[in-house]
């Protein structure tokens, strides 16, 4: 039965046009949810225009055209990354597609990681220091200025890691006390905050445009 | 209570600034498992196999139904010592309504304080005031009036009560199908007939009014009491639970022995499969092929003890109204 529903609303997709056109339009943006905060990741892609697609499976990383590493522990996504041979899948997909990280999928993108130390995707060049700033205790909101259009942004710090240092290309866009909180290299963002649990999206505006042109460039 | 909320039922950003951050570290632990521990080793097992948190005791919920006697915050040198074994959150568990004892949790540096059904109640009629404090706190719950009874008090994470320490699923899946059903209700009903729903639920207008709109709680919602298996974690989330808690299902025996993860390296590794299995379980909840590949992983399972021959005096469920 289950076959029969699939099939159908394939037909429907194809034969309804309009819905195809959109589909285009809208870059389908793959969120990693071995466990996080995938839903509010999820929930602000939809509020700026992108389709969301919950990536559990090394495979799917085929039908996206760009991907978020939400926040959650670091630890248990190297856990599961390993365990299937998504790591080698991740790592081919991160060095050509846009990818943006935020606390825990900052760490994740790093070229070194510290406090402790653990194996990471090296695609940004940068050094992280894990829980930087303490324990949920010192978790904190701060509203600051950055390189974005628009005025000051929130941005909520949970068990937060720090960017100690940055290497050459990565230009920073906003700052801690001396420290890049939100960064970008090429075809990666970055944030040691999460844009994701504030209701200013112009984080993952910046994030979509940057899939959307990025879409263009590889002839989709 | 001022909060607002957003369409997908969790508090706006509009809301305080400490719910906020209290929820948020709840949202981390979406569609992941925290594991109990009672020592250094265990810790490190439970954070190798891929917990995103774990929760420090000094006896599982099956031991303390075992032995009986008050059971109590655990020492905060054990707790001490767990924080700075693992990088991972630390949760512990404090008594229902002993604020002094969340205090003190809170002074440890504890991630998430766990007012416990498990542990002996310290107050027959109040909870702690969970918004005087600035660590998140977690409530059981077996319907949906005592869930928004405790998210008044201000917790910021909602999980089943299931029947701790028995390895039996079956009032997990009771309390979680409960919930579910009447938030369901909840969202079928007229404006006006929110002020009743509110009164029957013995819960507060405002939040009556926040699930009927959403559909789901505010906070998240997690699932605990009586998981032990790869396939009760499966269930669990697949009934609407956001992630699992699990007790005495990884680190227990027989039902009042632990399994010796520091001197017997095969029931270390015993625990460490059963560990595993029930991360993967969690996140792949909806993939029976990797759920029946790491079911068969699993060396041995807590014995348990069924939820049907307990008394109801016996039970901890009713601890907590």
């Amino acid at each position: 039965m289950s076959g029969t529903q699939s099939r159908k609303s394939i037909t429907k997709t194809e034969s309804d046009e309009p819905k195809a056109a959109t589909r285009t339009a809208s870059p389908r943006i793959g969120v990693l949810a071995i466990q996080g905060d995938y839903d509010a990741h999820a929930q602000a892609l939809r509020e700026v225009g992108a389709e969301p697609v919950l990536v559990r499976k090394p495979e799917q990383l085929a039908e996206i055209d760009g991907l978020i590493l939400p926040g959650g522990e670091s630890t248990t996504f190297l856990k599961f990354l390993e365990r299937d041979g998504f790591l080698s899948s991740l790592r081919e997909f991160v060095q050509t597609k846009p990818t943006f990280g935020t606390c825990a999928g900052c760490i994740l993108l790093a070229t070194e990681v510290t406090h402790p130390p653990q194996k990471s995707l090296g695609v940004l060049n940068a050094t992280v220091e894990r829980n930087a700033y303490g324990r949920q205790i010192d978790s904190s909101i701060h509203t600051a200025a950055t390189e974005l259009p628009g005025g000051p942004l929130e941005m909520v710090y949970i068990r937060a890691p720090r960017i100690a240092k940055t290497g050459e290309g990565v230009n920073v866009l906003a700052q801690r006390d001396g420290f890049p909180v939100l960064v970008e290299q090429g075809h990666i963002m970055a944030a040691t905050f999460h844009p994701e649990l504030s209701a200013d999206h112009r984080v993952h505006q910046r994030f979509v445009k940057m899939v959307r042109s990025h879409m263009g460039r590889s002839s989709r | 209570m001022a909060d607002t909320h957003n369409g997908n039922g969790s508090f706006a950003p509009t809301s305080g600034t400490s719910l906020r951050l209290k929820v948020g570290l709840a949202e981390m632990l979406k569609g992941g498992v925290i594991m109990d521990v009672m020592n250094v080793e265990q810790a490190r097992i439970a954070e190798e196999a891929g917990a995103v948190s774990v929760m420090a005791l000094e006896r599982v919920p099956a031991m303390i139904r075992a032995e009986g006697g008050v059971a109590r915050m655990a020492n905060p040198k054990l707790i001490k010592g767990i924080i700075d074994a693992v990088s991972i959150p630390v949760m512990a568990k404090a008594r229902i309504g002993h604020f002094a004892e969340a205090q003190i949790l809170q002074e440890l540096g504890v991630d998430f304080i766990d007012e416990s059904e498990v542990l002996t109640p310290a107050d027959e009629a109040h909870h702690i005031d969970k918004h005087a404090f600035k660590t998140p706190f977690v409530c059981g719950a077996r319907n949906l009036g005592e869930a928004l009874r405790r998210i008044a008090e201000g917790a910021a994470m909602i999980r089943t009560k299931g029947e701790a320490g028995t390895g039996d699923v079956v009032h997990a899946v009771q309390h979680m199908r409960q919930i579910v059903r009447e938030m369901k209700a909840l969202t079928v009903l007229s404006e006006q007939e929110l002020y009743a729903a509110a009164k029957e639920h013995q819960a507060p207008y405002e939040l009556v009014r926040i699930v009927a709109q959403a559909g789901r709680l505010p906070v998240p919602n997690f699932s605990a009491g009586g998981i032990a298996t790869p396939a009760d974690a499966a269930l669990m989330m697949q009934l609407g639970a956001e992630a699992i808690f699990v007790g005495s299902g990884i680190f227990m025996k027989e039902r009042a022995t632990p399994l010796d993860v520091e001197k017997n390296p095969k029931e270390r590794e015993e625990a460490v499969s059963r560990a595993k299995a029930i991360v993967v379980a969690t996140t792949h909840y909806n993939d029976p092929r990797i759920l029946a590949e790491v079911s068969a992983q699993v060396t041995g399972t807590m014995k348990g003890l069924a939820a049907a021959a307990i008394e109801e005096k016996e039970m901890l469920q009713t601890r907590g109204w």
